[in-house]
């Protein structure tokens, strides 16, 4: 993996500027949904990006925004934040209430929002990604050339239905980028536990597929490496596996309470110190872009914004009864219990 | 109009020509349906009329096909899944049912997912065990999922049709037995037949046989022998599960005061319980006797066709479960 010095940086100090802003964004948006679910706000299960910032940033900043496909599994509040959806929607639907992107009936796991492109928001580990893997066959036999983003965890990677869709994709030349978020934790079995062989990015070896394990903490490199594999998909219409390597700061979700039955304190100490956004920070102030006195004013001004998001979703009102059997079927309403 | 006989399967193929040339984003994919022609020879001739960009060969794996054309139903083409057998269909059940089925709801109504996946459903002759499922009482317990069951070649053709065009995932279950099976069919004219409608196909006024799929074709024969024993049975053939045509079905059992369900699926717990347990609910002033329930063994398909017989219901069975009303 290459170093951020040997990368040639193209984006204006204005750019870098919008680029930490969105990491500090996803970042206190995520310590907001953390405490509402410690207060009881939200509830079921909840997943956090804390640590792996720049990976959304960087991949959402290289492709053409509202016009490609993006799908993930349930660690999704960082792509509709980066996309534009209204994160008081986000917050809202986070909290089960009636603003929410699907009033109240998806919650954190299940965040779409289509307009944008994207498609979610999944909760069966793996299963989403043959899902990717259509929506790139649907863009490719309309004659279009937007490219897909599927993510998914180092877990999802050992699921059979992920190894189909590798597959149908390297058969039928669909243009759509697998990106193994390598965080090194499925839930709480470590990568070496649960893969025979821990270079996930080889599972793209067997199906004539470009494959690369990338890094996933430098913004520069996160930047540079997928602009460079965006274009080879668009231009090629073919796809790619990409291993993008994370640490997961947090635990699996929110009800993960004692990550040190699988890791230790010590271990987690040092994987903090790769934290995006503090070497981020380090390049402004190395590079004269950005005093330290304006970074903490960007960030207590981050820190506003998240709370006002909160606050505003809090006035929402909880989904009004009469919503559970809409949205069931376009047509018809369901079958009627009880 | 103009009516021509078809077979169950040209039904099914005809309106499948028929909305492809229509539409360019109806398109079919599955196992062996384009070069070899259909294991059940359905979509025959379509990979030569159309070629391999709409007529898609897949690799044998369920899931992985099912999961894909979701996807590309959520960028709006109108996909047409033919799974080989419904039986297969059972490694698809999370795609189906956790995501195609789903996606609608939990995206609070900004996707729908406007699929078929149609294929032969129930037994045939000594497929065994693992290829003789009737999945339909399976599908047709999912909320989102719309599950039909035609049995005759002009509802496949009209039904297929309103499949085709509908937003949402729809169930459409072929049983084999009905492929070589000839009908005629108002053609020509685009015929579309609504869900949720059931077709009293029978008049009678003893007690109703309520059935679908090939077990209507069965429920026929068994009122045959039983008005040569001065017995009128009604014949209700449900045609769609879900939506379900309550109505019909009530109505023809507040005429006749008697209820016999027919399906193939095994017995216990399959959807000809759902219906037996409904006309309960709604019918139980109406009713002379008990509703009876005729279906399938509960036992793993056998292969030897003497024991395969003795699973999958026939008209001496539903004669003997009518005998036993009292």
């Amino acid at each position: 993996m290459a170093k951020p010095a040997q990368i040639e940086i193209k984006d204006s100090p204005a750019d870098i500027e919008r680029y930490y802003r969105e990491m500090l964004e996803i970042r206190a948006f995520e310590n907001r949904c953390n405490m509402v679910y410690r207060q009881g706000k939200a509830g079921g299960y909840l997943h956090v990006y804390i640590g792996m910032e720049a990976t959304a940033v960087g991949w959402l900043h290289a492709i053409r925004q509202g016009y490609d496909y993006i799908i993930t599994a349930y660690r999704d509040h960082a792509q509709p934040l980066l996309l534009g959806t209204d994160p008081v929607k986000i917050m809202a639907e986070i909290m089960g209430r009636k603003d929410g992107l699907s009033k109240g009936k998806g919650g954190s796991m299940h965040l779409y929002d289509i307009s944008r492109g994207f498609f979610g928001g999944w909760g069966i580990v793996g299963g989403h990604t043959p899902l990717g893997a259509g929506l790139a066959f649907g863009s490719k036999y309309k004659g279009e050339d937007r490219v897909t983003l599927c993510f998914l965890g180092d877990g999802a990677a050992n699921a059979g239905v992920f190894f189909e869709s590798l597959n149908m994709a390297a058969l039928w030349d669909l243009p759509v980028i697998f990106i193994i978020e390598n965080n090194e934790f499925a839930m709480g079995t470590r990568l070496e536990y649960h893969a025979a062989d821990t270079e996930l990015h080889k599972r793209g070896f067997p199906f004539g597929m470009k494959h690369e394990r990338v890094d996933g903490m430098d913004l520069f490199q996160v930047l540079s490496d997928a602009r460079r594999i965006v274009d080879y998909v668009r231009t090629e219409q073919k796809p790619v596996l990409i291993e993008i390597m994370n640490y997961r700061f947090a635990g699996h979700g929110a009800a993960d309470n004692d990550r040190q039955l699988y890791r230790t304190k010590e271990e987690e100490e040092e994987n903090f110190q790769r934290d995006p956004i503090k070497r981020l920070e380090k390049y402004l102030l190395d590079n004269n872009l950005m005093t330290q006195e304006k970074m903490e004013a960007i960030e207590a001004e981050i820190e506003d914004w998240a709370d006002n998001v909160l606050a505003e979703a809090d006035k929402s009102p909880f989904a009004d009864p009469s919503e559970v059997y809409t949205d069931v079927y376009t047509d018809m309403m369901p079958e009627v219990g009880h | 109009m103009p009516i021509e006989t078809l077979t169950y399967r040209e039904a099914i193929r005809t309106c499948i020509i028929e909305e492809m040339d229509a539409d360019d984003n109806v398109f079919v994919m599955g196992e062996d349906i384009g070069r070899y022609q259909g294991t059940f020879r359905v979509t025959q001739g379509l990979f030569d009329k159309y070629g391999p960009r709409r007529i898609i060969d897949t690799p044998i794996v369920e899931p992985g096909i099912v999961g894909i054309a979701t996807g590309a139903a959520m960028t709006g083409l109108r996909p047409i899944v033919e799974m080989m057998t419904m039986s297969f269909s059972i490694l698809a059940l999370d795609q189906t049912i956790n995501h195609a089925a789903k996606m609608y709801y939990m995206t609070g109504g900004q996707v729908s997912v406007p699929l078929v996946i149609r294929g032969p459903g129930g037994a045939a002759n000594q497929l065994s065990a693992q290829h003789s499922h009737s999945m339909e009482g399976w599908y047709a317990h999912v909320p989102g999922l719309k599950v039909v069951a035609p049995a005759f070649a002009e509802d496949a053709y009209g039904m297929l049709r309103t499949a085709i065009a509908d937003d949402n995932p729809v169930i459409f279950t072929e049983n084999p037995g009905l492929y070589a099976m000839k009908g005629e069919v108002r053609t020509g004219e685009k015929l579309s037949i609504p869900f949720g409608k059931a077709n009293v196909v029978r008049e009678g006024t003893d007690l109703s046989l309520i059935a679908y799929s090939r077990m209507v074709h069965v429920s026929l024969a068994a009122a045959e022998k039983l008005a040569e024993q001065g017995i009128s049975a009604e014949v209700v053939d449900v045609r769609s599960l879900l939506p379900l045509d309550e109505e019909t079905i009530f109505n023809s059992v507040r005429k006749t005061h008697r209820a016999v369900v027919v399906y193939e699926d095994w017995k216990s717990g399959g959807f000809g319980a759902e219906i037996a347990s409904r006309i309960g609910e709604h019918c139980f002033d109406d009713l002379d006797a008990p509703v009876g329930r005729v279906g399938g063994l509960n036992v793993p398909m056998p292969y030897v066709r003497s024991l395969e017989l003795l699973c999958i219901p026939n008209e001496n069975d539903v004669i003997e479960a009518v005998q036993k009303l009292k």
